[in-house]
């Protein structure tokens, strides 16, 4: 049940044969180590992801050295899991989530993010063309990002052992030098901003679910930050914090920037971003839009005095349009995000328990 | 105790089972209208939904009403505040 | 959001505001401070907290966070069978959001769920009983919690549950009523209450007719409120004249939804379906007479309670716990001894520490540090926050 993209077939077999799935869904066969499992690599693997470093097909993917010094002095290397029910939901599928969250979570250090994996998980019984649709995904993810996938695995379980298909993807990535981004480096007197609206990933995924029956034109944000945070880094080399509010959303991060570095954040409610139809689903399910999932949206704190530059620049990029200044650093009270609400008055933003659940009262 | 959210009636899905569809900020939901009086209601209204049921009809002159009282409040605050400014000059 | 935002200008807030400040100094030349004002609904708590109303206000002005959340009042008996329920083989229980955390003896409904159980939130009853409909083989059991804004909800799915003919559907009632609990706290021989914010949303419901005993047997004003700001702001102003003027009346500042009488098709459908219970157990307060409905026996087959076997027992409070005395207003949040220690979010010991309109839940997450006395830095956009 375990098929490395990169098997012990002849080598000469994968890149001359015509090998193609012809099964309309997967079974254990294809990860088995039979003819089955060879067309599956050569046909929906190395169809979608083909390049220099994949195509040897080794069991590893070998990078030349001397080229990432010329990008930077460190590696920034990370992984991260994706699982999410309904696979494809307005504006996305699961296939862009896994290489934007990994090529997020390197750029979130500075880093140029370069090379990422791909481990599947698959359930018997996925249909063949969604996999398909899934890697056209992440190749055209990563293409936007400007990474390769070189290198991967596969596992088929059986029915029921997992929901129809798990990603796994790590990624490599080179932090230019001089650059030193760090949750605990906010300090009083420091902007935050973000590069845009908050909570249409998490919104878009509850509502494509169909389980409350609300509708709305409401997309994912998925998108890779990494050209955005290189440009950030062109007009303010000493940012002091960046982080993707992902799960947890906006609220999570900041209250993680506020404990690590010891320091009180203040927000503006009237300048947080919220889409007008965000802002309804939240008001009809009780929920908050500080605490829904982000996939393209970061948090920066920045020097003040680089700010207002920041922001312009940020707002030139398209991953930036709607970037706002959002609140400032204080000194205390320590470890605490504020919100200076819309109406005047003011509320901690505490971290969460758990998920955030609608709720009728 | 009760989250319920005004919303505009944009059609009425269907008569039988009293379904309604509703719109809040672009956000859609059928919801059940049978507890309003049938007569009363037309698209274009808006409803206070509560668990999928609109609860009642949410009444323009009242609310309005509120708010000119609050707007008519703050003209007799500004103009007791010039009164004062007045006499102390 | 129409009927949303305008309720939401912060300079007629300001506006609210002075008026009150001029109130309370009025009433404060007359007799002591500290007003104590109960807000009886746990959906007021929240938005008092979640707007930050509190540091906007004159500090003779307390707030008293009453007992109408359904979730908070809710005894752990009643979770434990829940969950009871939810354990049944065959079922699929069917909930709103806001119990899934709930503290039964040993677990909550998530706990339950992770171990198997299979367990759906839904947004309305109506989606319960379209699960039904979906999985005809299995059992769906709505667990049906709220005050009478609730009420009538579940009634009319219980009754298109019999008009369609769904034999796989059934209500785990727990809804209760505000009213004899109103009058439980009034007649509590350690109340301190000044005046009442009333529940705008059971109102819109019930209508205003049924609080006049407040004002006319126990002698206190109350304010049927809205839920944005403003109503809150507005409804305090006019509760703070009656008390100005000595006058103690029902009035009605959320006239946007609710009617003297209420809504009658609700209240039918309501009386259709439930009976008054001889009593009902609320979690701190104890037995409450009348305070509860059941299902009638003519609809006895959708009553999970008659269709199922539930272990109705009694779970007393964590001793520690002093849910009871918060929500009577007798103490505060932070007075009780387990308040941020043994009892927090993450290890709810009582349910006010749960939902997000329980009073210690709020007091928690959005009170528990006095923002007031940390001076803001530079805050030039809006220098009136704190």
């Amino acid at each position: 049940m375990n098929t490395r993209f990169v098997c012990s077939f002849p080598l000469e077999d994968l890149q001359r044969g015509r090998g193609r799935v012809t099964d309309s869904s997967i079974t254990l066969a294809h990860g088995s180590g039979g003819k089955a499992m060879r067309d599956f690599v050569q046909d929906v693997i190395l169809g979608a992801f083909n390049n220099p470093l994949l195509a040897p097909l080794e069991d590893q993917a070998v990078m030349d050295l001397q080229e990432l010094l010329c990008i930077g002095d460190r590696l920034a290397f990370t992984t991260d899991s994706f699982v999410v029910d309904p696979l494809f939901f307005p504006g996305g599928d699961i296939g862009m989530l896994a290489v934007n969250g990994t090529v997020n979570d390197l750029a979130m250090s500075g880093a140029r993010p370069l090379y990422i994996s791909c481990s599947l998980v698959l359930e018997e019984g996925l249909p063949v063309d969604t996999l398909r649709r899934v890697v056209t995904s992440m190749r055209r993810a990563s293409d936007e990002a400007g990474v390769s996938v070189v290198t991967g695995d596969t596992k088929v379980v059986e029915r029921g052992a997992a929901d129809k298909l798990f990603i796994n993807t790590a990624g490599i990535g080179v932090v230019p030098v001089g650059v030193n981004i760090g949750a605990s480096r906010a300090r009083a007197g420091d902007k935050v901003l973000v590069n845009g609206y908050l909570g249409d990933h998490g919104c878009a995924v509850m509502l494509a679910r169909n389980d409350l029956a609300l509708e709305a034109d409401i997309e994912t944000d998925c998108q890779s930050l990494a050209g955005l945070v290189a440009r950030m880094l062109e007009i303010c080399p000493d940012i002091h914090c960046l982080r993707d509010a992902t799960r947890g959303g906006l609220a999570t991060v900041l209250n993680e920037f506020a404990q690590s570095s010891r320091v009180a954040i203040r927000l503006n409610e009237t300048a947080l971003p919220v889409r007008e139809s965000v802002r309804g689903a939240c008001e009809i399910l009780g929920l908050d839009p500080l605490y829904l999932a982000n996939e393209g949206k970061l948090a920066a704190i920045a020097p003040a005095e680089r700010a207002e530059a920041l922001l312009e620049a940020m707002r030139m990029h398209s991953a930036g349009a709607d970037a706002a200044i959002i609140g400032e650093v204080v000194e205390s009270p320590s470890g605490v995000v504020i919100l200076n609400t819309g109406f005047g008055g003011g509320r901690i933003v505490d971290m969460l328990v758990g998920d955030q659940l609608p709720r009728i009262c | 105790m009760c989250l319920a959210i005004p919303g505009r009636i944009v059609e009425i899905v269907d008569e039988e089972s009293q379904l309604a569809r509703v719109e809040v900020a672009g956000v859609r939901r059928n919801v059940n209208i049978g507890l309003l009086d049938r007569n009363s209601i037309r698209v274009g209204d808006f409803v206070l939904i509560h668990v999928g049921f609109a609860l009642s009809r949410v009444d323009e002159v009242e609310a309005l009403a509120t708010l000119r009282l609050l707007e008519e409040l703050g003209e007799m605050q500004a103009e007791t505040a010039r009164e004062i400014t007045e006499q102390t000059k | 959001m129409k009927y949303i935002d305008e309720f939401r200008d912060p300079e007629k807030a300001q506006i609210l505001i002075r008026e009150i400040n001029q109130l309370v100094a009025q009433i404060e030349a007359c007799r002591k401070l500290p007003l104590q004002i109960m807000e009886v609904c746990g959906g007021h708590t929240h938005a008092i907290f979640r707007y930050g109303l509190k540091q906007m206000l004159p500090s003779g002005l307390e707030f008293v966070h009453g007992p109408g959340c359904p979730v908070c009042v809710l005894p752990m008996g009643r979770m434990d069978d829940c969950i009871a329920l939810a354990e049944s083989p065959g079922v699929i229980l069917a909930t709103f959001g806001d119990a899934m955390r709930v503290p039964g003896s040993h677990k909550n409904l998530l706990q339950a769920k992770a171990e198997g159980a299979d367990i759906r939130m839904v947004y309305s009853p109506l989606d319960a009983l379209k699960l039904a409909q979906d999985n005809p083989d299995r059992e769906v059991v709505f667990f049906g919690l709220g005050f009478e804004t609730t009420m009538p909800s579940t009634a009319m799915t219980l009754l298109t549950a019999r008009r369609v003919g769904i034999r796989n559907f059934s209500l785990f009632c727990n809804h209760i009523t505000i009213i004899p609990t109103i009058r439980a706290i009034l007649d509590s021989p350690d109340l301190q209450l000044d005046g009442f914010l009333g529940p705008g949303h059971v109102s819109l419901v019930i209508g205003t007719e049924p609080y006049e005993f407040i004002a006319r047997h126990y002698l206190k004003p109350i304010v049927i409120s809205g839920f944005e700001p403003l109503d809150l702001l507005q409804s305090l102003w006019m509760l703070l004249r009656q008390l100005a003027e000595g006058r103690a009346e029902v009035e009605n500042q959320y006239a946007r939804v609710v009617s003297m009488s209420g809504n009658k098709a609700a209240v039918a459908a309501v009386n259709e379906v439930f009976e008054l219970r001889e009593f009902f157990e609320w979690r701190g307060l104890g037995s409450i007479d009348h305070s509860g409905v059941r299902i009638r026996d003519e609809f006895s087959e959708f009553d999970a309670e008659k269709k199922f076997h539930v272990p109705n027992l009694q779970i007393a409070d964590p001793k520690e716990c002093q849910c009871g005395e918060v929500l009577k207003g007798v103490i505060k949040p932070q007075q009780c001894r387990v308040f941020g220690a043994a009892c927090t979010p993450q290890t709810p010991m009582g349910a006010l520490m749960v939902s997000s309109e329980g009073a210690c839940a709020a007091y928690y997450n959005f009170g528990r540090i006095d923002i007031s006395a940390h001076p803001v830095v530079a805050d030039s956009e809006r220098g009136t926050a704190v």
